[in-house]
């Protein structure tokens, strides 16, 4: 092993098909992973990250194709080695995970037979010690068990669980160069940062060289050594962790770090005397699972949640997949029925009244999804999807579109876009139309259910800010619903702490965020990456 | 803490850049050379079935007795209605009558063509109606469901022949028995279509909007169906058609007097080892027709509905 | 896993029941005496009462329905009119040939229609891929007896290799017995090859688009190992599906198919039946065709458990 540095990219380009946005997927792309390094390459969805990370295992996809430049494995150019040659080179020299562990393994192959098929075709061990192999590198990443690990399939684990295994497969055979794809992105918090460990862990024992692609800052400043920032195919900032993060240099860098949000919570004055719009009182619901076979197994999704917004103020409901809070939220919009427990809109009881008598509620109380994509029917104008709603309660069709325009002006987007169809605007513009929609309605609660969840960095902060306009100028009430800590520190005045259904920590963010009490909080906290770390502020 | 101005940096925030598919599906399914194909072909074949009196045909039920079994380009005698005895020549040769096969084979494109739609037209009509009930009246779905199952069990042809047997062959009847095998595929479709639609967010979001169940059954689901069934339909032409020549060929099918594709194969067949003619070019337009239907569909469904592939 | 097995297995029941309702129906629909019907053609009025009486036709008819399930349940299919014999009695005697004809042919397009469809999937987009689509489409568009007659005409008229028609019995020599199977055996087959082709390439393409393939590729594995072990492994289940209901166009080409080369196997039996308006044979094929068809399918779904682990645990 000599003393270069594992990987040298060097004026990399990678060109795409005729006809997209642009001529190349990437553009001259130079940098270095060292021994023993961790390079995050960071970018926002469509920068070419994934793409570089596929050209140097040689996966690209057949309609893409390296047109220039070198990536050196070792001194080998990978772009330029043959099929063969890759594939003796895959898993033995250089390895990678993926960013969804539930598809990323074979459902119908046992765990331990896909480990094994890495040594099978790489080395010519007999079966004894390829079985210790893999029972010690199980080991290794913490798996528990590792005899029942070999016989179960994938679909008996959990995410953490075949993220493990990932990570095991590919370095069993202890690779020069581990490319790391996204591989928290798709996990809850507390198991990101349990893998975010291991992979540093593994990383400074072996001295393998890390290029660690991700999107979130946080993890960035968790674990790189150095940071490559890259934006629709070009490298534009690289550099030392702190420097990039702490002192940025380009404009794109300075923004992007600027749109992180930062995880003090901000103090703003709470006016208590302001009027309660939402009250929930032991507020559950139960899913019942009746089948013919088996026991019937009841699946509590909420329970005993009891929450107040006041108006003009924002209450934020956070915890992993599973905690039940999009689940309350579904609730409080009746969209699902709560089984048991009192919702009240204004003093009003809602949590018991039928389709019909709902609808005078429905304009009060209204929400906005997590997927852009799908929020808006495909085949209907954007205008129509924001004059549904007062149709809908009789507001006559002029004024429905007069509306709508003012609306559209309001989410800073052009009025005169009323005509055109989804698909013909982005995720982030999407979303604004989604907003304007629920506020055609003049509702006094606004729900906001992960809806910047699935948007880029950038694009998630000019959604945050509108909304913080719109809850100032309407003086509205809004429920958050999030994952992100950043994103409920930044804009909620309360936070309820959501786990398996229940609420277990519920007060003012201040208090929540800076004297977390209950343990789950604690550990929640604790596990967010990045949270030391002062970013640069723009 | 205040957010950073940030209208600043709108211009290099990633969707500035990137270009929004503009193309509509519409426009996608125009340029897909499957669907042009199979278009152009159908409107030829439609053209020709209107056309027919005007493409150098005769009544396709003269005959002559001493025009039988000629060969395809002779030229021969046939008796009109009014009994008058003119020369003509038979591009495709004649039956065991001395019929016309050319004749025959022109206005067999439109008997072919009605039935094929018609049983399409029926199947969806039905299979909508049943897969909206389905999916909406829960408590009625279990048990459509079952019969809809009940129903498949039984291969198409069995039905069909068994329906067309106890009710002896007309033109309805024919194509209600092609139509009846198809319905619970097209009620499963309409169904699972119900239930994805209903799962959507945007239909979540009429509901919060406070949308009528009516209003939102036409406004979001049916539309959103069109695409699917038009293709379903489309194969259940093309399916139609050969099931009819099929019938017509056992001699289930159309009475022998109304010229159809199958009937022709079926008159023709004892002697197809002298007289290939009889079989082959019936044959060939019956190939090439639902031929043209299958590409068309086909077209339709990659750019229309990529997803349907999957269903079986 | 067991609960899966035994759900599958009760689902079946109330299918056939239906089954037996819809074949029960479809008679009583007819416009007419149904016992006349029953009676055929050249029955007498004593005949036709004597019908009647055992049909129990002045019955509600949801007696009737019971006493003919009664029948049913004890193997009782009725007598044939046409033929003048017991209906299972005729099923007995000409369910070997439509066996034989159906085997050959499931395992002529397995074999065929299977490695082609992984081939395509593979190489999508070639030459190879379009061609296979476009023959597929063709083995759709062009009717089965259309099929057997361009075969005929081709194979045996013009070359000379096949028998043109008729059916030699196993026990008169295997030779002979597979000569006059194969023609008709390759002409059902095309259809179902179509078929099978097309959902084999469709399936196959959807596996190798998704994740596990991309990591089987950057483990650096042979192609091969990550076209069967990894694609076609996650494929099989579709695959296997689309073979058990494409079993239903196997009877309807078997009917067909059987009409042109004059086998004298149960698809034959079925067209004379019809067209001598014979309902108790009518109606006892259709259920025995039925019911092979929901078994064949049940086994279907059983294998499931072998092909997918999900199932079993």
């Amino acid at each position: 092993m000599t003393g270069g540095p594992v990987l040298e990219v060097r004026n990399l380009s990678i060109a795409l098909p005729p006809g997209g946005d642009r001529k190349e997927a990437a553009a001259q792309v130079s940098f270095r992973v060292g021994r023993g390094e961790i390079v995050c390459l960071v970018g926002e969805s469509g920068s070419g990250k994934s793409v570089i990370a596929q050209g140097i295992m040689g996966l690209l996809p057949r309609t893409l194709g390296v047109t220039g430049g070198a990536a050196l494995l070792e001194g080998e150019d990978t772009t330029r080695a043959s099929p063969e040659r890759l594939r003796q080179l895959r898993a033995t020299r250089m390895s990678m995970i993926f960013q969804e562990p539930m598809t990323a393994l074979n459902p119908v192959m046992s765990c331990g037979q896909q480990l094994d098929e890495v040594l099978v075709y790489h080395t010519s061990l007999p079966e004894a010690e390829r079985r210790a192999k893999i029972l010690a590198i199980l080991r290794e990443v913490m798996l528990p068990d590792p005899e029942r690990m070999v016989a179960s399939y994938p679909h008996q684990l959990s995410g953490g669980q075949r993220q493990r295994i990932m990570i095991a497969m590919a370095l069993v055979l202890e690779p020069a160069l581990l490319i790391a794809d996204e591989p928290t992105t798709a996990l809850d918090v507390t198991t990101q940062a349990q893998i975010l460990k291991l992979i540093a862990e593994l990383q400074a024992r072996h001295g393998t060289g890390v290029l660690f692609i991700t999107h979130d800052f946080g993890v960035v400043a968790e674990i790189a050594h150095r940071v490559a920032v890259l934006r629709l195919g070009q490298l534009v900032e690289l550099g030392a962790r702190d420097e990039v993060l702490k002192r940025p240099r380009h404009d794109y860098t300075r923004m992007l770090i600027g749109s992180v949000p930062r995880l003090e919570p901000h103090v703003r004055a709470a006016d208590a005397t302001a009027p309660v719009v939402l009250e929930t009182q032991q507020l559950c619901k139960t899913y019942v699972d009746r089948s013919w076979f088996g026991k019937r197994r009841d699946v509590v999704a909420a329970r005993d949640v009891n929450l107040s917004v006041r108006r003009g103020q924002t209450l934020g409901i956070v915890g992993e997949s599973g905690s039940g809070k999009s689940t309350v939220a579904r609730c409080i919009v009746r969209l699902i029925d709560p089984s048991a427990g009192q919702i009240r809109v204004h003093g009003e009881e809602i949590a018991r009244k039928g389709r019909r008598e709902l609808k005078s509620f429905r304009r009060r109380v209204q929400i906005v999804f997590q997927d852009p994509y799908r929020s808006l029917n495909p085949r209907r104008t954007v205008g129509e999807a924001i004059m549904e709603g007062p149709l809908n309660y009789g507001v006559a069709r002029l004024e429905a579109h007069e509306r709508a325009r003012r609306l559209m002006a309001l989410v800073r987007m052009d009025p005169g876009a009323l005509e055109r169809y989804p698909h013909q605007f982005s995720g982030g513009q999407r979303q604004r139309i989604c907003i304007a929609r629920a506020l055609a309605m003049e509702p006094e609660l606004l729900i906001a259910d992960e809806a910047v969840s699935a948007l880029d960095v950038s694009v998630q902060a000019q959604v945050l800010q509108l909304l913080e306009e719109i809850r100032t100028r309407f003086n509205l009430a809004m429920l958050f619903i999030t994952h992100d800590l950043r994103v409920a520190a930044q804009i909620c005045d309360h936070v309820a702490v959501m786990s398996q259904g229940g609420v277990v920590e519920y007060g003012p963010a201040e208090e929540v965020f800076l004297r977390p009490r209950h343990e789950y909080t604690r550990a929640l906290f604790a596990a967010a990456p990045g949270r030391d770390f002062a970013f640069a502020s723009a | 803490m205040s957010l950073p101005d940030l209208k600043h940096y709108e211009a290099l925030s990633v969707e500035a850049g990137s270009v929004v598919r503009q193309e509509s599906a519409w426009q996608r399914v125009r340029g897909n050379g499957a669907v042009r194909f199979g278009a152009v072909a159908l409107a030829v074949l439609l053209a020709v079935a209107f056309a027919a009196p005007w493409l150098g045909t005769v009544d396709p039920s003269l005959f002559d007795a001493g025009s039988r079994d000629l060969l395809p380009g002779a030229s021969g005698e046939i008796t009109t209605l009014e009994g008058e005895t003119i020369r003509h020549t038979f591009l495709m040769g004649s039956d065991s009558y001395g019929r016309d096969i050319y004749s025959r084979v022109i206005y067999g494109t439109r008997v072919s063509l009605a039935v094929g739609t018609c049983a399409a037209l029926v199947a969806l009509a039905f299979g909508i109606a049943l897969g909206l009930t389905s999916g909406y009246l829960r408590w009625l779905d279990g048990v459509l469901m079952r019969i809809m199952d009940g129903v498949m069990a039984i291969p198409a042809i069995l039905i069909a022949i068994a329906l067309v047997a106890a009710w002896r062959g007309s033109l309805p009847t024919v194509i209600i028995a092609i139509a009846v095998p198809e319905i619970p595929r097209v009620t499963r479709l309409v169904r699972s279509l119900v239930l994805t639609i209903r799962e959507e967010p945007y239909v979540e979001a009429a509901l919060a909007l406070g949308t009528p169940t009516w209003k939102i059954m036409l406004s979001h689901i049916l539309p959103n169906t069109v695409a699917p069934l038009v293709v379903q339909g489309t194969f259940i032409c093309a399916s139609g058609i050969l099931v009819e020549a099929i019938l017509s060929f056992l001699g289930v099918g159309l009475p022998p007097d109304i010229p159809t594709w199958g009937n022709i194969m079926a008159e023709g067949r004892v002697q197809f080892i002298e007289f290939p003619h009889n079989v082959f070019f019936p044959g060939i337009f019956l190939a090439v027709t639902v031929l043209a239907v299958n590409i068309l569909g086909d077209g339709l469904r990659d750019t229309l509905d990529p997803k349907m592939a999957k269903r079986v | 896993m067991y609960a899966f097995l035994a759900r599958r297995l009760l689902a079946t029941i109330p299918v056939l029941a239906i089954v037996a309702v819809l074949v029960f129906l479809m008679l009583r629909l007819t416009p007419g005496d149904p016992a006349a019907i029953l009676a055929g053609d050249a029955a007498n009025t004593e005949q036709i009462a004597q019908i009647r009486a055992g049909l129990g036709l002045d019955r509600p008819i949801v007696v009737q329905f019971g006493i003919w399930a009664g029948k049913l349940l004890s193997g009782d299919l009725g007598e044939s009119f046409y033929y003048k014999q017991q209906v299972t009695a005729l099923i007995a005697q000409r369910i070997e040939p439509t066996l034989s004809l159906a085997a050959l042919t499931i395992v002529i397009a397995v074999l065929v229609s299977v490695p082609l469809g992984v081939l395509a999937a593979w190489r999508f987009g070639s030459a190879f891929d379009r061609l296979l689509m476009g023959f597929s489409v063709m083995g759709f568009s062009v009717p089965v007896f259309v099929l057997a007659y361009i075969l005929i005409w081709l194979v045996s008229l013009k070359l000379g290799w096949l028998p043109v028609q008729g059916y030699q019995r196993l026990a008169d020599g295997f030779w002979p017995y597979l000569r006059h199977l194969l023609l008709p055996s390759i002409t059902l087959s095309i259809v179902y090859v179509a078929l099978i082709a097309r959902v084999t390439r469709a399936s196959v393409l959807e596996s190798l688009g998704e994740d596990y393939i991309r990591t089987a590729r950057a483990k650096g594995l042979p192609e091969a190992r990550v076209l069967v072990r990894h694609a076609l492994a996650n494929a099989a289940v579709p695959i296997v599906t689309v073979i058990g209901i494409g079993i239903a166009l196997l009877i309807g080409g078997v009917v067909v198919t059987e009409s042109v080369y004059a086998i004298p196997g149960l698809g034959r039996l079925t067209v004379d039946a019809v067209l001598a308006r014979d309902f108790p044979t009518i109606q006892g094929l259709i259920l025995f065709f039925s019911f092979v068809y929901v078994l064949i399918n049940l086994l279907v779904d059983l294998s499931y458990v072998l092909l997918d682990p999900r199932i079993r645990y």
